[in-house]
């Protein structure tokens, strides 16, 4: 079953195509990865997902919602982890997950059972009391996962999940992740430039180039299609997207990249 | 742990008008609730907030106070100004509150709200409240200053009542138009530039130091369509027991609602594009 899918899904912003008619299909329960350099249109691409950017033309359906129409039911029924930090610093660990139980209609008689497994899941159950502009990058990935999860969406997007983590947080996310797709059945769509994630992480990947769709299929099918022996993805990637060094985003993309990494590092 | 549909406690959409509005109105709470949270770990704002009123009160009011050459209907000068020096460090208050909008976007704080079902004016309203909070600070600085300099205060409940509720919706009205130009100008630097360039002329153009009767007509023109001029109209009928309203205790309410609710409705569809 799709759980997702998009039908010629174009953004542009005056000149520019950000998104190019991009059809993609995700499957209930899925691991999918939207590959691509800085300024490839990933991140415009999850927001149209998310109903923050009213897509320019085509379709798409999450949850079984049309994201145009339905809205708010597209709302109830998705989490999304933005690229930059979207927990409140100047609140605890256990504020920012409590006004998300709140927004999110969790009836009162659940929310604190909800907000301790949350925190518990995340490995998180010490800093619950401590004010957030305390934690490590890694935790305030893992509060912010926490954050998006607490109303059992049937979707969770995540933009960058690991940008500027060091090995060992960005293992502890990896895990977190998995687990919330064996325990929940939740359906991750996710969007990386580092190969090594999609690779470990993904079922299906789709590489994006300028706004399109370039190629899809999963980490072991795009590997073998190359042809060559002991291929890696970011052979894969080479071949697709071309060289990196044509590409890499506007100077806010980038910047804004660097703040990013600078502040979850 | 299985994926219930959407539950009727899900589609408050559809769901009856009765509920549709007691929705909005929690969600209104729960945005302000956790505006006041993060006042409440960090207060510093609200002491450093203290010392302008107390320049304008103990240097320009102890001056002014000698010159009497303006005309305040027979009160001293001090007590003509303290209302308006209260609606002027409101205003303060209120007009620079959306900054904490860009920050917020720079962040992804923003983006994740949007993304809950939570209606786009119930984020604008219950920040729009939050600064209507921080300014009680500012009610009991201007009062304790007063009283030390010798106004004479109206303490009847009533007034009081009254006092709390003009600096709640002039708080309220400011800080919606604040985040209008957070959203419009999207950068720090333009939004302090804008914020700087709207505050005097704000304070300046109203009945806040001076009555609306000395004006030139371009001013007084100016100064009946600034909702400043309303709200110091009410403080200055409520604060103060010599006090008198021009327009009207009513009026000022009314007008001052008025244009909080008109900025409001157009915040609620500049404020999502702040994400794109």
């Amino acid at each position: 079953m799709n759980v997702l899918e998009t039908k010629q899904l174009t953004r542009r912003f005056g000149d520019l195509v950000a998104v190019d008619s991009i059809s993609i299909q995700v499957q209930a329960g899925q691991m999918f990865g939207l590959l691509g350099s800085n300024g490839a249109g990933k991140t415009t691409a999850v927001k149209m997902l998310t109903t923050l950017l009213p897509p320019t033309s085509g379709t798409a359906t999450v949850a079984g919602f049309d994201i145009g129409r339905e809205a708010p039911k597209v709302r109830r029924s998705i989490g999304y982890v933005p690229q930059m930090i979207s927990a409140d610093g100047n609140l605890t660990g256990y504020e920012n997950l409590l006004i998300f139980a709140k927004l999110y209609d969790i009836p009162r008689r659940e929310r604190e059972g909800r907000i301790r497994d949350s925190l518990a899941l995340m490995d998180l159950q010490e800093a619950g009391g401590r004010m957030v502009h305390d934690y490590s990058g890694g935790m305030i990935r893992r509060l912010e996962i926490a954050q998006s999860m607490l109303h059992r969406p049937r979707v969770l997007f995540l933009d960058e999940p690991t940008i500027g983590l060091d090995p060992i947080a960005r293992n502890a996310v990896w895990d977190r992740l998995r687990q919330l797709r064996d325990e929940f059945g939740t359906t991750i769509f996710l969007t990386t430039h580092a190969m090594e994630e999609a690779d470990a992480l993904c079922d299906v990947l789709a590489i994006l180039h300028r706004g399109a769709v370039v190629i899809v299929g999963s980490p072991r099918e795009l590997k073998a299609g190359l042809g060559m022996e002991n291929a890696t993805l970011d052979d894969v990637f080479v071949r697709y997207a071309g060289t990196a060094l044509e590409s890499g985003g506007s100077y806010r993309d980038v910047s804004r990249t660097r703040r990013t990494a600078r502040r979850v590092g | 742990m299985s994926h219930a549909p959407a539950e009727p406690l899900d589609a408050w959409a559809d769901a009856g008008v009765g509920r549709w509005l007691w929705a909005f109105v929690y969600k209104t709470y729960v945005v302000a609730e956790f505006e006041v949270r993060k006042l409440r770990h960090d207060p510093t704002e609200l002491i450093t907030r203290a010392v302008q009123p107390a320049l304008w009160l103990l240097i320009f009011g102890e001056v002014f106070t000698r010159v009497r050459a303006i005309p305040t209907g027979g009160i001293p000068y001090l007590d003509f100004m303290a209302p308006g020096i209260l609606a002027q460090s409101v205003l303060f208050v209120a007009i620079f509150s959306g900054i904490a909008l860009i920050w917020e976007r720079d962040l992804g704080i923003v983006h994740k709200l949007f993304v809950s079902p939570t209606p786009r004016a119930a984020l604008v309203i219950g920040k729009a409240l939050s600064a209507g909070v921080r300014s009680f600070s500012q009610v009991v600085i201007v009062y304790t200053l007063a009283v030390l300099l010798g106004v004479h205060m109206n303490w009847s409940p009533v007034a009081l009542g009254g006092v709390i509720a003009a600096v709640i919706i002039g708080a309220a009205c400011f800080a919606t138009l604040s985040l209008i130009i957070a959203s419009l100008v999207r950068t720090r630097e333009r939004f302090m530039g804008i914020g700087q360039l709207l505050t005097m002329p704000l304070f300046f153009a109203s009945n806040a130091i001076y009555p609306l009767a000395i004006m030139p007509p371009w001013l007084h023109a100016v100064a009946r369509v600034n909702p400043l001029s309303y709200e110091v109209d009410a403080l200055r009928a409520l604060m103060i027991p010599a006090g008198q309203s021009a327009f009207g205790i009513g009026m000022d309410f009314l007008l001052l609602l008025v244009s909080t609710v008109v900025l409001v409705t157009i915040a609620a569809r500049v404020y999502p594009r702040v994400v794109t």
